[in-house]
């Protein structure tokens, strides 16, 4: 199978059934997408495929065949949401905010604060709430 | 206890076609499409299947049109295709309604319409409104296709008249005059299981069905039938409470259920004024 990931393409060795996740962070080497429920609830394993917010977890290897995939290692680390997330202090333990970010990403620009928490709906944080969070997208 | 990934085989097909004769030669193939209740299941270690069917490529059930004059919705059409769907917010918005109260965004992209009915949860936030638009069920298989209503789909919890070798297309709904409703009412706002969910088509005599109140969902045609008769909705509500078979489970109790459906088609009469 053959993923373009944050631009550059990988001749991929795995099981169809591989769970994205897996195959992004082990053949990959991008641990930045984190593992948090394993079932869909969390979001911490958001990524997008062509574009969209997924759960990494959810998705078998063989549904990003030909896609193109875009994780938080293709932020590049400056990026305006991120660059928000720090000054905003929307992070506190960390597993959620690679998940957060992605999924803040797929939101048009100047979205109100209801387009950001159905956006972020499916994206739970356990440690520092959403206020901060909310804040640091509104403001990015 | 995560399912070996190596241990399970996926066929892919090219078409429809391919994915019919598929089924044919091999009952135990599982089809999946978005993955969002298969992949949770395999993740748990709790999933039976090991040998798995690719539907998602299949363009072809991903279609929104209008077929006769009803509105025909593709097996794979995901819930955030439903929502931006016009034809489906024109007609039937209780759909794009129950649509986006499916998971998050993440799972609405992934999750479709043909997985939520094949899934068969009582819980399934979808079933409501397909059963009280009187939604056709488009089985086909590599003998031919039948169209079945879904309210007689579901035999019991998880159980359905759709054959091994057949596969979910789609669903027709047709127009529908009459006001629609709808309500989810879970723990929270997003990314809750429902531990009721309603569905009402107004009119003289009412078509009202819920969720998460039964092995399946449940068309409540005895509440129906004495709204039809000149019922207050707050004898009716006293039926429906009768009427539903909920169960005390990890998200709710039968007698919390019971009471919410109640309250639940007053509401209805209050914001339809009735």
């Amino acid at each position: 199978m053959r993923l373009r990931v944050n631009g550059r393409d990988w001749e991929v060795d795995a099981p169809p059934m591989a769970r994205l996740l897996d195959v992004l962070r082990v053949q990959c080497e991008l641990p930045g997408t984190k593992e948090g429920c394993g079932e869909g609830e969390c979001g911490a394993c958001t990524v997008l495929v062509d574009g969209e917010p997924v759960c990494s977890c959810l998705v078998p290897v063989a549904h990003a065949d030909g896609a193109e995939v875009t994780t938080i290692e293709g932020l590049g680390g400056d990026h305006r949401l991120q660059r928000a997330f720090a000054e905003h202090g929307a992070a506190q333990c960390g597993i959620c905010t690679p998940g957060m970010i992605m999924a803040a990403l797929a939101l048009p620009s100047s979205p109100s604060l209801d387009d950001v928490r159905v956006a972020l709906a499916g994206n739970i944080c356990r440690c520092t709430g959403y206020h901060a969070i909310y804040r640091a997208i509104l403001r990015a | 206890m995560r399912t070996a990934a190596a241990a399970l085989d996926l066929v892919r097909p090219k078409s429809v076609e391919q994915a019919l004769r598929a089924m044919a030669d091999d009952p135990s193939l599982v089809p999946i499409a978005g993955c969002t209740d298969v992949f949770v299941g395999l993740n748990a270690g709790t999933f039976p299947g090991t040998r798995f069917l690719d539907l998602w490529p299949l363009e072809e059930l991903r279609e929104i049109g209008i077929r006769n004059g009803a509105i025909a919705i593709g097996a794979l059409a995901t819930h955030a295709m439903i929502q931006e769907s016009a034809a489906v917010t024109s007609r039937i918005p209780i759909l794009a309604a129950a649509c986006r109260e499916i998971g998050g965004i993440q799972i609405q992209n992934r999750g479709t319409l043909g997985g939520n009915v094949a899934n068969g949860s009582p819980a399934g936030d979808t079933l409501p409104v397909l059963a009280v638009a009187d939604a056709v069920v488009v089985l086909r298989s590599a003998s031919g296709e039948r169209r079945v209503p879904f309210n007689a789909f579901f035999t019991g919890y998880r159980t359905t008249v759709r054959r091994p070798d057949e596969l979910i297309v789609a669903f027709e709904l047709p127009p529908i005059v009459d006001v629609q409703w709808f309500r989810k009412v879970g723990t929270r706002a997003a990314q809750a299981i429902s531990k009721v969910v309603m569905a009402v088509v107004g009119g003289e005599r009412p078509r009202i069905a819920v969720g998460s109140v039964g092995p399946t969902v449940i068309r409540c045609t005895k509440t129906e039938a004495a709204i039809a008769g000149g019922a207050t909705f707050d004898e009716a509500s006293h039926i429906l409470e009768a009427e539903v078979q909920p169960i005390d489970d990890i998200r709710s109790t039968a007698s919390y259920r019971r009471r919410v459906c109640g309250n639940l088609l007053r509401r209805f009469g209050a914001d339809t004024g009735r």
